[in-house]
């Protein structure tokens, strides 16, 4: 690796930390961006497609709406566990096993859990 | 608290359905039969030829002004010129056809001698190759327009087909198309029955699901979204695609059986294609 492009990769490093740091809340929703995109995007979650989801539109009906989430999963690894693979509590459920089948990697399913967590 | 119900009932049948091995091709269908005039008592049985406009009133509205104007009514004709103009060797469609062009109703059929499910798109390029032409593709093209023609000539006539019992390889070309019917596939894991059965007339973002009951009588079918008439194995291909899965090829041996066995499913129900969908 170039001195510059180390550099600037520990600029860059050096950055997020401070904005982690200075700017904790703002980090946090951005990581939420990320995970809405993740969640409405046709591509990766498409969980509109059967819940209604704050912000999003033309949300299908297959599927509870999502809202007050940690009333319904107190604990963040239950919901995680719903979203990596739904078939496990209910055989006939007709949602994509997200983790289980790769539909989502490691790190998107997490933002979109984190995501979903704070609907 | 009222979804929560509806997903209840709504389980019931492809549970009956899958798990019942032993079930009869006449089971499955009085299963299928009152699972959907359960969930649709205002539908008549008919109607279910009319996939999601049986269902939705909004968008049958807007259908119904386009049936006005049948965005097929050119591919009838393109077909109708197919019929009527002779093959190089001067015989045509008229000669493998003996009983007209109106005879999509005996469509799907076990081919005893050939040991196969016979479909009409099957069926028309065995009497261009018997008659030295090239075969037609099976998803996109002209096949559509002779099918067009063949099924319009065809509308009224009720589907009916049989599973005869004297061969053991039609039931079981049957019970594949059912098991294919009821298997997840594909990385997002559905089932032609997690959309069509379990989930018929819940919106999938913004489009609703149609009731497997009806499925096929109104193939081809003009789609806006394919911008001409595409045949119902083209559909297939779609909703396996749509999922993740891999297509299986148009009239290869899963996509017959799964007409066979879908079919099977609607008989009674008139044929009513070429139809007109989003
Ligand atoms: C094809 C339909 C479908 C898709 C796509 C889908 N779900 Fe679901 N989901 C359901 C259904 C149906 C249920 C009801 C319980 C069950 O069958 O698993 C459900 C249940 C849930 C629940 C539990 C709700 C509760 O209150 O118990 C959560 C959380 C959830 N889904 C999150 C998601 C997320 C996040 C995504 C996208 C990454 C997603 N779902 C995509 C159909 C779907
Ligand atoms: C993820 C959902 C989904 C799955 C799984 C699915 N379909 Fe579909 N299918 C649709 C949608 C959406 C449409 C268009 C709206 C409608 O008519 O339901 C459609 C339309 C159809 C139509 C045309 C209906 C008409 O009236 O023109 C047929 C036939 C069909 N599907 C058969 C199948 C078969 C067979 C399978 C399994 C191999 C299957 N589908 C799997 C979503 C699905």
């Amino acid at each position: 690796m170039s001195i510059s492009k180390s550099t600037s990769l520990m600029r860059k490093t050096l950055l997020a930390a401070a904005s982690v740091a200075l700017l904790g809340t703002s980090q946090l929703a951005l990581a939420d961006e990320n995970g809405k995109e993740l969640a409405f995007t046709r591509k990766k979650g498409n969980c509109l497609a059967c819940h209604m989801i704050s912000g999003g539109s033309n949300a299908g009906t297959i599927g509870p709406a999502l809202i007050d989430m940690k009333a319904r999963f107190p604990k963040r690894d239950v919901l995680k566990a719903q979203i990596w693979d739904a078939t496990v509590n209910n055989p006939e459920s007709p949602m994509p096993p997200f983790g289980k089948h790769k539909i989502l990697n490691d790190k998107e399913l997490d933002a979109v859990v984190d995501f979903i967590w704070n609907l | 608290m009222k979804r929560l119900f509806t997903a209840a009932v709504v389980i019931a049948l492809p549970l009956v359905m899958a798990g019942s091995a032993v079930a009869s091709p006449a089971d499955d269908s009085s299963a299928i039969r009152s699972y959907f005039s359960k969930k649709f008592p205002a539908v008549e049985l008919n109607e279910f030829g009319n996939g999601v406009y049986a269902i939705d009133k909004v968008s049958r509205e807007s259908w119904e002004a386009i049936e006005e104007f049948p965005p097929y009514e050119t591919f009838v004709d393109a077909g109708e010129e197919m019929w009527n103009t002779a093959f190089a060797n001067g015989k045509g469609y008229k000669d493998c056809f003996a009983d007209g062009p109106g005879v999509a109703h005996k469509y799907p059929h076990w081919d005893k001698e050939k040991g196969m499910v016979m479909t009409l798109p099957l069926a028309i390029n065995n009497c261009r190759k018997a008659n030295g032409e090239k075969p037609l593709k099976y998803a996109k093209g002209s096949i559509n327009d002779i099918l067009s023609y063949m099924t319009y000539n065809s509308r009224g006539h009720k589907t009916n087909v049989v599973i005869p019992s004297d061969d053991p390889r039609a039931m079981a070309a049957y019970e594949e198309g059912k098991q294919f019917y009821f298997a997840r596939r594909g990385q997002l894991n559905f089932s032609c029955a997690s959309c069509h059965m379990q989930n018929s007339g819940n919106y999938i973002r913004s489009d609703i699901l149609s009731p497997a009951l009806g499925h096929t009588t109104g193939f081809p079918v003009y789609r806006s979204k394919w911008g001409t008439v595409g045949t119902l194995h083209r559909r297939f291909k779609g909703c396996n695609k749509q999922v993740r899965a891999k297509p299986f090829k148009p009239q290869g041996q899963e996509y017959r059986n799964l007409e066979y066995f879908l079919t099977y499913m609607s008989n009674g129900l008139e044929l009513n294609g070429p139809s007109a969908r989003k």
